[in-house]
């Protein structure tokens, strides 16, 4: 086992390296299935980890990208009169001033998210079950709809963004990584975030929120800071969408209810909800899935993931990795068996 | 010696039921101090006010000299005061080990520490704790799958890793079999003696509390009824009456 992890890892990182050169023609396809794993992976630090359903990536995600745009547009330009010519005509931007733009755009997407994050969480932390899930609806829903009506930042019609400087299938190619980079850094996170004693108490949390502030952990804290972290992923998830998008507008791509809203909640259970891997194994068979009946089954593709998605939720709960759990406990570490050696516990 | 829990004439009434009234009572540093009460007395609901659990409707309530009845329950546990529940709470879908670990007293850590790994000694006095109240062997079991009188023990044990100076605790024995019982008696006394936690205990069985407590109250219809040494205590006809009365 020890000396097949690192193989299996080294293994996998090189797949992640090769793919957008053995698929070339989907590179588009492939950065959205890390998109996806990004946003699953995140929302499950919430809702499987720490037990809050929350919607809120619908907002940090449109967050992120306005942020990153505007900031990348600011760098250069003056926004105002950028948004007023939509973008076009004298507006240049050098590869200088594009690539330092993009990369503070997307700072900024993470960390004005992260502070959101903790702003909003203040407010609606109080919350508990389904009221938290619809009160960070109601936040990303709001800020969609006052987006549109502001037209300093593009109003309804939302931003254009200039194209990527160079090659277009270099171009693919560079988001792609972008978002793989993204996302394996998120995993490498969560895997050791998860071992430390603040992966335990969003565990307690999520099992008796009660037992957990009666024992005094700090609650609010680990709350906020849990769903920071998930902002700050976001965020720069968002501006990276901003970017390959080019243009995109509030209500269908910035701020959208159905791919992340619905989705991300239906890769995190067809996967395993609170584990490690699930939210990936479930981003990417949904996304093939997804892709596959869009290929084929044209006009019947919205029925086939209506179907899936209640075959899932209505009789495979706690997915793919919840299904493994229960077939091999070992591998998990956990046992079933009483472990007495011989001596009797003084307990009944 | 000195109060280190000192509550004044505290009423709590939920709508019309009035489960406190009136009550005052102290309970003195490192000493093992009892409640005691007929079902429905008010016990449980003393506790709840006591740890900020629920807002009194009146009275004052003191922690080591300092008013804590507008406190809530998180910063009251963590001035040190604790208490495990009648109806037990563990994390269910923890092992044992997992559940002492997330026990560990967070008020004691700093940031730093909370995005630290557990360390060996943390999984030693896990270990040690765990052995303590006789659950060593069953420590890699789901808590969830323990009867309820392991839950109990389990509980007391993750209260002790905590390191509290002040344990509250509502019938401990209750679910226990009877025949570990004075092992649990030897166990919270030496919670006392050894790791200086002064404790408080509601518990119904008049055996184990006579047995452990150097002071004893007694509740009745949410008044206090009696208080002393637990031979006041036994010869008080007051109490007895209101233990015939309530069969
Ligand atoms: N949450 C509540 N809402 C309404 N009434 C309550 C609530 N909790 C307790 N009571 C009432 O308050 C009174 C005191 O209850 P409490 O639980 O404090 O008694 P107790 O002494 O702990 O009893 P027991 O020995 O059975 O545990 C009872 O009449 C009970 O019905
Ligand atoms: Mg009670």
């Amino acid at each position: 086992m020890i000396t097949q992890k690192p193989i299996f890892y080294a293994g996998l990182l090189a797949l992640i390296i090769v793919l957008p050169f053995l698929f070339p023609t989907y590179g588009v396809q492939l950065a959205a299935m890390w998109l996806m794993i990004i946003v699953a992976m995140t929302w499950d630090m919430t809702g499987g980890q720490m037990g809050y359903n929350s919607l809120g990536n619908i907002f940090f995600y449109g967050t992120g990208m306005y942020v990153a745009a505007l900031v990348f547009i600011g760098f250069s330009h003056d926004i105002g009169q950028y948004t007023d010519a939509s973008g076009g005509g004298s507006f240049q931007f050098t590869d200088a001033q594009y690539f330092t733009g993009l990369f503070l755009g997307l700072i900024a997407a993470g960390f004005f998210c992260a502070v959101s994050a903790v702003v909003i969480g203040m407010l609606i932390f109080g919350l508990r079950g389904p009221y938290f899930a619809i009160g960070t609806l109601a936040v990303a829903i709001a800020a969609g709809e006052l987006v549109s009506n502001w037209d300093w930042v593009g109003g309804g019609q939302g931003i254009a963004l200039p194209i990527y400087p160079g090659d277009i299938d270099v171009g693919k190619k560079f988001f792609y990584f972008m978002f793989a980079g993204l996302g394996v850094s998120v995993f490498i996170f969560l895997k050791w975030l998860y071992t430390t004693r603040f992966g335990a108490a969003i565990n307690a949390i999520r099992d008796d929120e009660e037992k957990a502030e009666a024992m005094g952990i700090h609650t609010m804290w680990y709350k906020l800071t849990t769903w920071a972290i998930s902002a700050f992923f976001v965020g720069i998830a968002g501006g990276l969408s901003a970017f390959q998008l080019i243009h995109f507008e509030p209500l269908e791509s910035a701020y959208q209810t159905i791919n992340l809203g619905i989705f991300m909640v239906v890769c995190v259970l067809l996967g395993g909800k609170g584990t490690l891997w699930g939210p990936v194994i479930g981003a990417i068979v949904f996304h093939l899935f997804k892709e596959i009946t869009w290929a084929y089954l044209l006009g019947w593709q919205w029925v086939a993931l209506g179907g899936l998605i209640v075959v899932t939720v209505v009789y495979f709960q706690d997915g793919f990795m919840g299904w493994l759990k229960h077939q091999k406990p070992e591998w998990f570490g956990i046992r079933v068996e009483d472990s007495s050696t011989g001596k009797a516990g003084t307990a009944e | 010696m000195t109060k280190i829990i000192e509550v004044s004439n505290v009423s709590k009434s939920y709508g019309g039921v009035i489960a406190n009234k009136d009550v005052s009572l102290s309970v003195k540093k490192g000493t093992i101090t009892g409640l005691i009460g007929p079902n429905g007395s008010g016990k449980t609901t003393l506790f709840n006010s006591i740890v900020g659990y629920h807002p009194i409707d009146s009275g004052s309530i003191k922690f080591e000299n300092n008013e804590i009845s507008n406190l809530q329950v998180q910063e009251i546990a963590r001035l040190g005061m604790l208490r495990t529940f009648q109806q037990t709470r563990i994390y269910g879908e923890m092992n044992c080990v997992e559940n002492m670990l997330i026990s560990l007293p967070h008020r004691k850590m700093s940031w730093r520490d909370r995005f630290a790994s557990n360390t060996k000694t943390d999984y030693e006095r896990a270990d040690h704790l765990l052995e303590f109240v006789g659950l060593y062997e069953k420590r890699f079991l789901r808590s969830g799958s323990l009867s309820f009188g392991q839950q109990k023990l389990l509980e007391f044990a993750m209260a002790l890793m905590n390191e509290p100076t002040v344990l509250l605790l509502d019938e401990p024995t209750a679910g226990i079999n009877p025949t570990l019982i004075n092992g649990l008696i030897d166990r919270l006394k030496r919670a006392n003696t050894e790791f200086g936690i002064t404790l408080f205990i509601i518990e119904h069985n008049m055996r184990v509390i006579m047995n452990m407590a150097d002071t004893i109250y007694c509740l009745a219809h949410g008044e206090m009824l009696a208080s002393g040494t637990p031979d006041e205590i036994q010869n008080n006809q007051n109490v007895v009456d209101a233990y015939l009365g309530a069969h």
